[in-house]
């Protein structure tokens, strides 16, 4: 730390903090769900109470029964009635107390992680799309679910450690009743025990956090490769794909086995430190009965209480090595619930009918990078008509079709329906009066019923049937053997591409929008099919505004103005025919085909 | 609500047992067994070191106590150093018992892993595409992990829960006969309880699995869909399907930690039991002289010893329906066999381009209608050859059947003059190359997913194969020319670009034989020109089958294919179908020229 202002190093050696950091997510967690972990905490304080109290039955059977029974020859009857009535009490409530502590803290843990899944995914479905960009899906995908996971950890081991912490306090009072030099054999065992295990975390936080994060790269190398499963196939890379995950797959097992040997090394430690306890506690124990100290039964329930001992103190020993682990895990979901950029709606509501009006003032957009992906565009779209978005892959034609239907935020200027700035109104305004249909057609695990209708109102058989005519998709559902009832399966995979985009325009054209904005959203429809449904859209075009990126010119013959992109800037605008006369880059993009076509003629003229 | 309690109780007959899925594992994972006989005896000798005490205990009451001549401290003293020095000697046994443990199950998993990997890929893509993605994932990441945690504490739990079991019966047995009789009198009949416990178990925690599964479908597919549930505002049905799985899967790990609690507790009875009975008898003993009072201590110790690793294996036995369940998914997927599989003895193709034949070619998805009725084609080595007709004529199902992604249902395919069905993998795959409707890109630098066609290719040759496509200027113009990361699944890039990119990956894969589909769909008219005019010198010295939505490419191709409605209708070149007046081919041109000249 030479340079004052030199940002602390977040890696530098085990994290101080940890422990601290550690205790706050419990605290937090515990106030989620206080009740249960009440019950838990409860139970194993009871629980723990009972097992203590096992060690008095066990002295006091030896020197009030076994000891007299050893010098009479005989059995006192009523003693031995009291003793086995007293354990069989016992264990009634150590069954309903364990019942208690492992019910209670394990829905207390899931009750957590249902709370904050729900917590996690809600911030999913809040954030804006531009954030979705930024975090693969893999990694989104275990922060809901192992990361949850491993927040939550200490809690399932928590009420056992609570119920130990308490029953060590009671033994040590006990020890220290019954005779002081026990009692210091108990002082040193104890606190040399409890450094052991937080030695032991401490080590272990480091390989534990290597090993998660190798958990979640095998994760996010399987989920991809299978994603492209048929790539791999097609191109024969089944070999290569294994040698890549088996790589990854490696490097945890080697993690793994740095973790177990630190396990193998400290476990038995710890197991072994409480017998050697028992064994001084025992040699102790017998000077002190030599000089008349204690009796014969509490020499018996010292060294029985030593051993019970023994196994419970390692219930805090899993909380500590938990601790590490369910920091990272509860870092990362903070880092979901704290990421903004959320999207503030406003309060407004357009009450228009019929066509919108929409209208781009002056806007630029800029990547988080600062590269600018649109520059003063201005342009509108007037009620009940089509406007053509046109340009070369990568001048901006998506961006563009995401701000109109308000994705994502202009940088500068400003995107308007009738008038009324699209930051100023509300969620449900926006989508009532917009429906963008994406380039890439994604399908619910759904009916094609749900997947239509969306559990938007006003949607009945009727309208669906009527928007899947309009898409050109009423012959191909028709054909389904459950027809609208038919599930579609994970992301519609029994659908061709083709399929999928007629259904997803025929989403659009269900909500009866105002304005429509198709991005490139008929690209993998036949020529034909598409020719019907443009000729379908036509129909409906009286009653919404069309936004529409094309490259087909018989998508762009119907629209009434094009506006043509270049590198981010509108740099001709007008009907197709007067740009096609006008404007030399868009006459040589659209005209691609018939080019191609009067080459490949030319060619035969010539070779001819 | 009765079809499900029947549905689940026909799986509950269905589910083999856990040792049979255990026996299942092992034998698939021979590294598990391999000094297995060691790893037992450092168990044995680590039980030993739970006795130390009890011995111990009964040594300085019976002999340092109660001795002849009062008591001897220093007899004790012998005592309490002959058990640390038998404790130094079990914890190393333990030390070494653990770091084995780990070194072998993580290495058997690690295989295990890589051959449930492995085997996804291999199995059709029929199969593949029938499990959701998240449960693919599943089989090689947190099904495996429950192994691996139960075989590293719960596994090794039981295996020392079993020697203390047997080393304390055998110390019991010698203090008194009779006490350990009773011991296991008491004990028989709840291990019988237990074992009908962890029936229901086994299915509590299937639930579970199962639920699991459910939840992460519905994460991803909020995640995956996030800009369709923004722009149709449908935040409140998705987050309400959420929930319902998120409860669903909190609701299932609720009912199994009840089930598991009220097992574990059986134990727990059992354990004050054995305990009144032990002090009944026991006196009784000790009046008749049987039994030295010391002797009764230790196997009052003895019992905790006895009973605790009861408990705790029941408790791990626990653990190990979870693990068991996530075991016998694992090896139910390595268990399917791949239906289009790599022939055994099969055969390389012969050198130089490939000619193809269908011969009465037939095709039906599995419980489905037939989608291709008897295709017969012939397509000639260095043809190229452009496949037309509507969206579902069955131009997809052919290519896949041509690059055998799939088998057919009847007839056969031959490629160069050898059914598919014969040619190896090997041969196949570096021979034949299929573009994707939906090329998918990798995370990574542009020339990392161009290698995954060819590893060894270095960055100026797939920089000379760009610009042999004239996609230098794209690539230079691409903020870090080769080396740009393209992003999850090539986010980066637009669909247009990344279909340039699987194509150029195809191109550097050098086959004899390049299928693509639709592949172009989506790239601007000026880009696909220039894609076009390259592909035209590619497809030169070999066969290429292009299976087109846009005419022009049926217009440049040496024979056009027509299929509609699973028949192939026409076949011929572009200007003989295009005449045949009222024919399929002569309809689908007639719109083309419509929708690219009308202006």
């Amino acid at each position: 730390m030479t340079h004052a202002a030199a940002p602390p190093l977040p890696d530098a050696g085990p994290e101080p903090g940890i422990l601290r950091a550690g205790l706050r997510n419990i605290r937090d967690m515990i106030r989620i769900e206080p009740k249960r972990f009440s019950i838990a905490v409860v139970g194993a304080m009871v629980n723990t109470a009972m097992q203590m109290s096992v060690a008095f039955i066990i002295g006091w059977v030896v020197s009030q029964v076994a000891v007299p029974a050893f010098e009479n020859g005989e059995v006192g009857t009523g003693s031995v009635a009291i003793g086995v009535g007293a354990l069989l009490g016992m264990s009634i409530l150590r069954f309903s107390s364990m019942c208690a502590r492992r019910i209670g803290s394990g829905t207390q843990m899931f009750q957590v992680q249902a709370h904050w899944r729900r917590q996690v995914t809600r911030r999913y479905l809040a954030l804006p799309v531009s954030w979705h960009q930024k975090h693969p899906t893999g990694t989104l995908l275990s922060n809901a679910n192992a990361d949850v996971e491993a927040a939550t950890r200490p809690l399932a081991p928590l009420p056992f450690a609570c119920g130990t912490l308490f029953m060590l306090v009671l033994s040590m009072v006990v020890f220290f009743t019954i005779d002081w030099a026990i009692a210091l054999v108990a002082l040193g065992m104890f606190p040399a025990l409890f450094t052991l295990n937080a030695v032991f975390a401490s080590k272990m936080a480091p390989r534990a956090k290597r090993a998660q994060e190798l958990r979640a790269a095998v994760s996010a190398d399987g989920h991809e490769s299978f994603d492209g499963a048929l790539v791999v196939k097609a191109m024969g890379r089944e070999a290569a794909e294994t040698e890549r995950f088996a790589g990854t797959a490696g490097e945890l097992r080697d993690a793994m086995i740095g973790v177990g040997r630190l396990r193998a090394a400290f476990e038995p430690l710890i197991q072994g430190l409480p017998e050697i306890g028992t064994l001084l506690a025992l040699l102790v124990g017998l000077t002190r009965y030599e000089a008349g100290a204690i009796g014969l039964g509490e020499l018996v329930t010292v060294s029985f209480m030593f051993s019970i001992l023994a196994f419970p103190i390692r219930a805090i020993g899993w909380v500590l090595g938990d601790l590490p682990t369910s920091v990272v895990g509860r870092r990362r979901v903070d880092g979901v619930l704290a990421a903004t950029g959320d999207m503030a709606y406003g309060d407004r509501e357009l009450d228009g009918t019929g066509p919108a009006r929409l209208e781009f003032d002056s806007v630029a957009y800029s990547y988080a990078d600062g590269t600018e992906a649109l520059t003063d565009v201005s342009f509108t779209v007037e009620p009940g008509t089509t406007v053509a978005l046109v340009g070369a892959t990568g001048s901006g034609k998506s961006t563009l079709a995401h701000l109109a239907a308000r994705l994502t935020d202009p940088t500068r200027g400003a995107v308007r329906f009738d008038g009324v700035d699209l930051r100023e109104l509300t969620h449900r305004s926006l989508a009532a009066t917009c429906a963008l249909v994406q380039q890439i057609p994604f399908v619910f695990d759904d009916t094609v019923r749900a997947n239509l209708a969306l559990d938007r109102e006003g949607i009945d058989d009727t309208r669906i049937w009527q928007a899947l005519a309009a898409a050109g998709a009423d012959k191909f559902v028709g054909d389904l053997e459950a027809g609208l009832d038919t599930e579609l399966g994970e992301r519609g995979t029994s659908l061709s591409g083709g399929q999928r985009q007629r259904l997803t325009l025929a989403r659009a054209l269900a909500g009866q929008p105002r304005l429509l904005v198709l991005d490139d959203a008929t690209s993998a429809v036949d020529p034909k099919v598409e020719s019907e449904i443009l000729a379908g859209l036509k129909d409906s075009a009286d009653a919404a505004g069309v936004l529409v990126v094309a490259y087909r010119r018989a998508t762009i013959a119907l629209a009434d103005e094009v506006v043509f992109l270049e590198g981010g800037r509108i740099t001709a605008r007008g009907t197709h025919a007067e740009l096609l006369e006008t404007h030399r880059p868009y006459a040589e993009l659209v005209t691609a085909y018939e080019r191609a076509e009067a080459e490949r003629e030319f060619d035969e003229e010539t070779a001819a | 609500m009765s079809t499900d309690n029947a549905t689940e109780r026909e799986q509950e007959r269905n589910e083999p047992g856990p040792f049979e899925t255990l026996g299942r594992g092992l034998r698939l994972s021979p590294e598990l067994r391999s000094g297995l006989a060691f790893t037992l005896v450092l168990a044995a000798i680590t039980s030993i070191g739970r006795l130390v005490v009890p011995v111990s205990a009964q040594k300085v009451l019976d002999n340092g106590l109660f001795g002849a001549g009062g008591p001897d401290v220093r007899y004790v003293l012998g005592v309490t150093a002959i058990g640390i020095g038998v404790l130094a000697v079990t914890t190393a046994s333990n030390y070494l018992m653990n770091k084995r443990l780990f070194i072998v199950t993580e290495t058997a998993l690690a295989n295990l892993r890589r051959r449930t990997f492995r085997h996804i890929h291999d199995l059709s893509m029929l199969h593949q595409q029938s499990e959701r993605r998240g449960s693919l994932t599943a089989r090689v990441t947190t099904d495996i992990d429950t192994v691996s945690q139960f075989l590293q504490q719960g596994g090794m739990q039981i295996i020392t829960s079993l020697a203390q079991i047997v080393v304390a019966t055998a110390v019991m047995i010698v203090y008194s006969w009779q006490l350990a009789l009773a011991v296991w009198v008491v004990f028989v009949p709840v291990s019988l309880l237990i074992k009908w416990l962890q029936k229901h178990l086994a299915n509590a925690y299937s639930n579970v699995r199962k639920s699991v599964a459910m939840m992460l479908s519905a994460v991803s597919e909020s995640v995956v869909g996030a800009g369709v549930v923004r722009s149709y505002g449908v935040g409140a049905r998705t987050s309400q399907r959420l929930d319902t799985a998120i409860e669903d899967h909190r609701h299932n790990q609720a009912k199994a930690i009840r089930r598991s609690a009220f097992s574990f507790g059986a134990g727990e009875i059992v354990h004050f039991g054995v305990y009144a009975v032990v002090v009944v008898l026991g006196a009784y003993l000790v009046a008749g002289g049987d039994m030295t009072v010391g002797q009764l201590t230790a196997f009052l110790f003895l019992v905790t010893l006895f009973i605790q690793p009861v408990v705790t294996a029941t408790e791990m036995l626990n653990e190990a329906q979870n693990a068991v369940s996530g075991w016998r998914r694992v090896l139910d997927v390595l268990d399917t066999e791949p239906d289009v599989a790599d022939p055994v003895d099969g055969s390389d193709l012969p050198e130089g381009p490939l000619g193809v034949r269908f011969e009465e070619v037939r095709f039906a998805y599995p419980g489905g209608e037939e989608v291709l009725h008897g295709i017969d084609v012939e397509i000639r080595a260095h043809t190229k050859v452009a496949v037309v007709g509507e969206t579902g004529s069955g131009k997809t199902t052919f290519a896949k059947l041509l690059t055998r992604l799939m088998d057919p249902t009847a007839g056969r395919v031959l490629l160069g003059g050898t059914p598919l069905r014969e040619i190896r993998f090997a041969s196949l795959r570096s021979r034949v190359t299929m573009v994707p409707q939906e090329g998918f890109l990798f995370n990574g630098t542009l020339a990392h997913n161009i290698r995954f066609a060819r590893p060894e290719i270095g960055e100026a040759e797939i920089y000379v194969a760009f610009s042999e496509l004239g996609l230098a200027d794209w690539v230079d113009a691409l903020p870090n020319g080769l080396d740009t990361e393209l992003g999850e699944g090539g986010a980066n890039l637009s669909v247009g670009e990344r279909q340039l990119v699987s194509l150029v990956r195809a191109y550097v894969a050098d086959p004899d034989l390049l299928v693509l589909d639709e592949a172009t769909s989506a790239v601007d008219p000026a880009t696909e020109l220039r894609l076009s005019s390259a592909l035209d010198a590619v497809t030169r010295g070999r066969t290429t089958v292009i299976i087109a939505h846009r005419l022009s490419t049926a217009e440049t191709s040496d024979e056009v294919l027509v299929f509609d409605a699973g028949n192939l209708v026409q076949h011929g070149p572009h200007a003989e179908l295009a005449a045949e007046e009222g024919s399929v081919y002569a309809g689908l041109h007639g719109s083309w020229i419509e929708q690219t000249r009308s202006s």
